[in-house]
């Protein structure tokens, strides 16, 4: 038995996923994807735009299921939505009429704890993340930068097995961004979930995770899987980048993922129509 | 070498008054002057239609005049009316007017959300939701006259169908337009359907329903006012029925008047219910100054 049936291991078993568009034609997202992120693992995966990346996010989540093939999660085939799990969009998912502080309680509370309780603990986790001083102002007060960290506490708090995260970051700026990546591994270890960090920034993945992989254009597929094994605690991002190791992981992957983005790019301006979708 | 050149101090001399200054004086100024303007419009009108009564230009019969409107109030006022004081009459309308502006709003709340949320309600009742909404509502009146009575009732009636149509199709609309990112990241973190519903669907339908509760509030009065036209004992709606019945155009234009600062007033304490209740909203860019 591999790690991945443990509490927090997912396992894609030649999964694919087709949706139907509103104009009625059926669409392929992903084709025949298989691998696995054992407990623990952070796991980044890389494509070209819109290639369906982030439906692998959505089945594990158990937002949607898929077509053919199974997903499994602690062992367990996913079938309705994933518990133990968190998610992170592109775009910040706070509720902009509550406050700071009743967005990061919002988890706890589901959990059944008290109003008391789950304040307390969003309290906590603010402090983590350095917000102390924002938690009764609104989302909207917030810098961009913030915004995420309180996104991040509001992730975490239930101290999820797996965080699932479709480009976190990728509307913030390049330095905030860095920032952000240093905290995020910074809370990552903390509690040690598995992640799936989706994003089309090859840099990023290889400072953050432990295992990258490379989806093909649309209708996706894997690639190739590339094994990172930089030290950890890796340290800040900013620096990491120049180390010779990090170098030649960044030239391997990018081979790989060259012809996927030109094929996927001649296709977005040649019009040649294919699967592609990511919903 | 000038480049080198340690610069002269910024400092502005202190009798040179400072751009904030001026722009303040600038503000206060053009305040007063549209604070004057608009005294000066009413001083105009209404003296040009009080001179115009006394010089018999126009007929103070048919089109009254602001001294005999103030003369006309004042003894309703200290005398009352044919059918009870005139405060009783007023209140009488705002009753109507509130009640059914809280019934409106609640079914049209509720049913908005429930139709929202369940798309397949939402097919089979569209059809008929726009039948009713094509009639000419008012006409309703008639009817409720007729079912409930010249009492409190019908007026009631009249207001809450009127309120609650312009709020369910904001509260519709509102739901349908909730951001989706949203609704699955609080269903992940482990809301219930209900959660979801009060946590996301109902606050992220707020800024859409509190929209028309302006012109809701406004159709309120409107539906009170016409149900009192159409039979009642009390209310302003036949204070101003009876008024035309007896030619008293002062006592129409006084009623008017009333309802008037009556439905300004419930504007401001709307204006102000709508403030404490968005003030999780970032402020607009460009705030209308006056909105209706």
């Amino acid at each position: 038995m591999s790690g991945a049936s443990r509490q927090g291991g997912i396992s894609f078993t030649s999964v694919t996923k087709r949706f139907v568009n509103p104009k009625g034609e059926v669409m392929t997202a992903i084709r025949d994807v298989a691998f696995t992120v054992e407990p623990g693992q952070f796991c980044a995966i890389v494509g070209p735009t819109g290639c369906g990346k982030s439906t692998t996010l959505t089945l594990t989540a158990g937002l949607d299921s898929p077509s053919e093939g199974s997903v499994r999660v602690s062992g367990q085939t996913v079938d309705g939505l994933t518990r133990n799990v968190s998610f992170m969009f592109q775009a910040d998912a706070l509720l902009p009429w509550k406050s700071v502080l009743a967005n990061v309680s919002l988890g706890p509370l589901f959990r059944g704890y008290s109003r008391a309780d789950a304040q307390a603990k969003a309290r906590d986790w603010l402090r983590t993340v350095g917000l102390s001083a924002f938690e009764s102002h609104y989302p909207h007060q917030l810098s961009g930068g913030m915004r995420k960290r309180a996104s991040m506490a509001a992730a975490l708090i239930n101290e999820p097995a797996i965080l699932l995260m479709d480009e976190p970051f990728s509307a913030l700026d390049v330095q905030t961004r860095s920032i952000m990546s240093n905290e995020l591994l910074q809370l990552w270890e903390r509690t040690r979930p598995s992640v799936m960090f989706v994003t089309h920034d090859i840099e990023e993945a290889i400072a953050l995770a432990d295992k990258v992989i490379v989806m093909t254009a649309g209708p996706a597929t894997v690639k190739a899987v590339y094994d990172v094994d930089l030290p950890r605690p890796r340290g800040p991002v900013q620096e990491i980048r120049f180390e010779p190791a990090f170098l030649e992981l960044q030239r391997r992957i990018w081979s790989a993922l060259r012809e996927e983005v030109e094929h996927a790019y001649q296709r977005s301006t040649g019009g040649a129509p294919a699967g592609r979708s990511e919903p | 070498m000038s480049e080198n050149q340690p610069l002269p101090s910024p400092r502005p001399t202190p009798a040179a008054p400072s751009i904030a200054e001026i722009n303040r004086a600038r503000a206060r100024r053009r305040r007063q002057a549209v604070l004057f303007g608009r005294v000066a419009v009413l001083v105009v009108v209404l003296g040009a239609w009080q001179l115009g009564t006394a010089l018999k230009w126009i007929d103070p019969f048919f089109f009254g005049s602001p001294l005999g409107i103030v003369l006309r109030l004042a003894y309703w006022f200290t005398h009352g009316t044919a059918y009870g004081s005139f405060w009783f009459q007023i209140w009488t309308t705002i009753e109507e007017a509130l009640l059914g502006f809280i019934v409106g709003v609640l079914s049209g709340v509720v049913v908005g959300v429930l139709l929202g949320e369940v798309p397949f309600l939402a097919d089979v009742a569209g059809p008929y939701i726009k039948v009713v909404n094509a009639l000419p509502r008012i006409v309703l009146g008639s009817i409720f006259v007729m079912w409930l009575g010249l009492g409190l009732a019908s007026k009631v009636m009249l207001a809450a169908v009127l309120v609650f149509f312009v709020v369910f199709f904001n509260a519709f609309e509102g739901v349908r337009s909730v951001d989706r990112n949203l609704v699955a990241n609080i269903r992940i973190l482990g809301a219930s359907r209900l959660q979801v519903v009060r946590h996301v669907i109902v606050p992220s339908a707020m800024s859409w329903i509190i929209a028309s509760l302006h012109v809701a509030l406004g159709f309120a009065i409107i539906g009170a006012i016409v149900g009192e036209f159409l039979g009642a004992q009390h209310g302003l709606g036949l204070v101003i029925a009876t008024a035309q019945n007896t030619f008293d155009a002062n006592g129409v234009f006084g009623a008017m008047l009333v309802i008037g600062l009556l439905a300004l007033s419930a504007e401001a304490l709307m204006a102000q219910v709508e403030k404490r209740l968005l003030a999780w909203r970032p402020a607009p860019a460009g705030e209308p100054a006056g909105r209706a």
